[in-house]
């Protein structure tokens, strides 16, 4: 087990990728954050939090569970629902950005725009992920990275937030020397 | 959990989990989300052998709001009246790929002996067997209390249940009473002493025969449809005397508790057991439970059939 990222370079990370969000979407007016639980629900929070600070106004943060659109549900036993929430009620014409801790396959947000385009229609959708660890399945990519982590398909990579966890920090588990 | 038989099945955990996955169901449908492709491909058949109109449609509406295939099958018009079994009904839904059974029956097991003998694979749900049970009736009533006096949220600790009248024939009386208690509600039975079932001691809820007695401490009056064609013999003298001691009236409803509400599980005899002014009144939550009805019969759906199923964990090796 090794540690990548510790609390104050995810809440770097996590600033930088609030501006990055800003100057492409030209400000924060019609934006909506949305974080797929669990984690990346506190990070979209934290990114919203941090926006609402860079542009002195107040921007909400939403959260969109995907359960009921994933692909591997035949696979597994069932699902505990995880909350939706949009503020606003609406997705109709926003800039979507969803938010989610680690990126792999590319399989929770194919879901997610699943997800999205039964809730309405946004003008674009955006990804922000804290962690790209590579080996996509699907031809999808990350508009705004925390960090790239080149990884072995054997480890598994871990986000701890303060919020469920008890402390903030990325780790790495499984990797050989 | 693989079928839906018995409340006594669950646990409080398990019950707890379907409400919140219903609760969750149910903010999303009143949203812009009306269908889930969560089923597709799925087949779901309501095996209906007796009459029904809200638990049926409420069935179907739940499945198709979740994408899966519905199959209506009523024992009238079937081979059923030409004296087919239930053992060879179950073979043929078997054999045309049900991966889900809804079953009604006017005899007590009959989910049990559907989902027992190994006449097929799928998932048995109870939609209501004799006088023994009517699982989704009572978490639906229990989601619908819960959202009332809990704000939709944990278990039931605090609440007091009066099950009012035809408690004898009522299968949906006794999936209640075990899942209020599960839950922590107290639960007391108010009907004449011809409708308490013998061996009520052993429930564990309290029983009463004056309705105006308990009528001040109720938070939640359930009223039970009596239930005339399965009373063959005499339980009360007229129906006159019968809504003079247990009906509830607006007299009564003037003695409840500000918050109380009033639910009844349906079809209602109007002017028997309940009068038209208490049905309609602002405390009748009784259209609601209809709502709800669906979006916990979606949570059950889901839960059972939204995974893999055993059969197909059972083919990949992994444990549940």
């Amino acid at each position: 087990m090794s540690v990548i990222l510790n609390g104050g370079e995810i809440s770097r990370a996590l600033r930088r990728i609030s501006h990055e969000i800003l100057e492409k979407n030209h400000g924060s007016e019609n934006l909506l954050l949305l974080g797929i639980p669990t984690r990346g629900a506190y990070l979209s929070r934290r990114i919203a939090s941090a926006i609402s600070e860079i542009e002195k106004t107040e921007l909400e943060s939403g959260t969109l569970d995907i359960t009921m659109y994933r692909d591997d549900l035949r696979l597994k036993a069932p699902r505990t629902l995880l909350p939706t929430s949009i503020p606003g009620g609406s997705i109709d014409g926003k800039d979507v950005v969803l938010i989610d801790d680690v990126f792999y396959s590319g399989r929770t947000i194919r879901a997610a725009l699943d997800a999205l385009n039964e809730l309405g229609r946004p003008k674009s959708v955006q990804l922000a992920v804290l962690i790209d660890r590579g080996h996509r399945e699907l031809p999808i990519r990350a508009d705004f990275v925390g960090k790239n982590i080149p990884t072995a398909k054997e480890e598994s990579v871990r986000v701890h937030l303060s919020e469920i966890d008890p402390l903030d920090e990325v780790i790495i588990e499984g990797r050989t020397q | 959990m693989k079928h839906l038989l018995s409340i006594s099945d669950l646990s409080k955990d398990e019950a707890i989990e379907i409400l919140d996955t219903a609760a969750e169901l149910a903010r999303l449908s009143e949203g812009a989300v009306k269908k889930f492709p969560t089923l597709r491909g799925r087949t779901v058949v309501n095996l209906f052998f007796e009459d029904s109109t809200r638990t049926r449609i409420s069935f179907e509406a739940a499945a198709k709001r979740l994408s899966a295939d519905v199959i209506n099958f009523a024992a009238k018009g079937s081979s059923v009246s030409k004296g087919e079994s239930l053992k060879d009904t179950a073979l043929t839904l078997q054999a045309m790929g049900a991966d889900a059974v809804v079953i009604r029956h006017g005899a007590s097991g009959a989910a049990h002996q559907l989902a027992r003998q190994g006449w097929m694979k799928g998932v048995v749900i109870n939609a209501g067997d004799g006088t023994h049970e009517h699982p989704t009736q009572a978490l639906l009533d229990a989601f619908t209390i819960r959202r009332h006096l809990k704000s939709n949220q944990g278990d039931l600790r605090g609440v007091k249940v009066g099950i009012i009248g035809d408690i004898l024939h009522s299968r949906v009386a006794r999936s209640n009473i075990l899942l209020l208690k599960k839950l922590g509600a107290e639960v007391v039975l108010i009907a004449p002493p011809t409708l308490i079932p013998v061996g009520v001691s052993d429930w564990q809820v309290g029983v009463s025969y004056s309705l105006d007695d308990q009528i001040k401490s109720l938070d939640v009056v359930m009223s039970l449809r009596v239930q005339k064609e399965r009373m063959n013999d005499l339980y009360f003298a007229t129906e006159r005397e019968y809504a003079r001691g247990y009906g509830l009236n607006s007299e009564r409803m003037r003695q409840m508790k500000d918050k109380a509400i009033v639910m009844h599980p349906g079809p209602m005899n109007r002017g028997l057991e309940i009068s038209a002014e208490s049905a309609d009144s602002h405390r009748s939550v009784i259209v609601e439970q209809v709502a709800n009805g669906v979006s916990v019969r979606m949570a059950v759906l889901y839960l059972l059939l939204g995974g893999a199923t055993f059969k197909e964990l059972a083919n990949s090796g992994e444990s549940l």
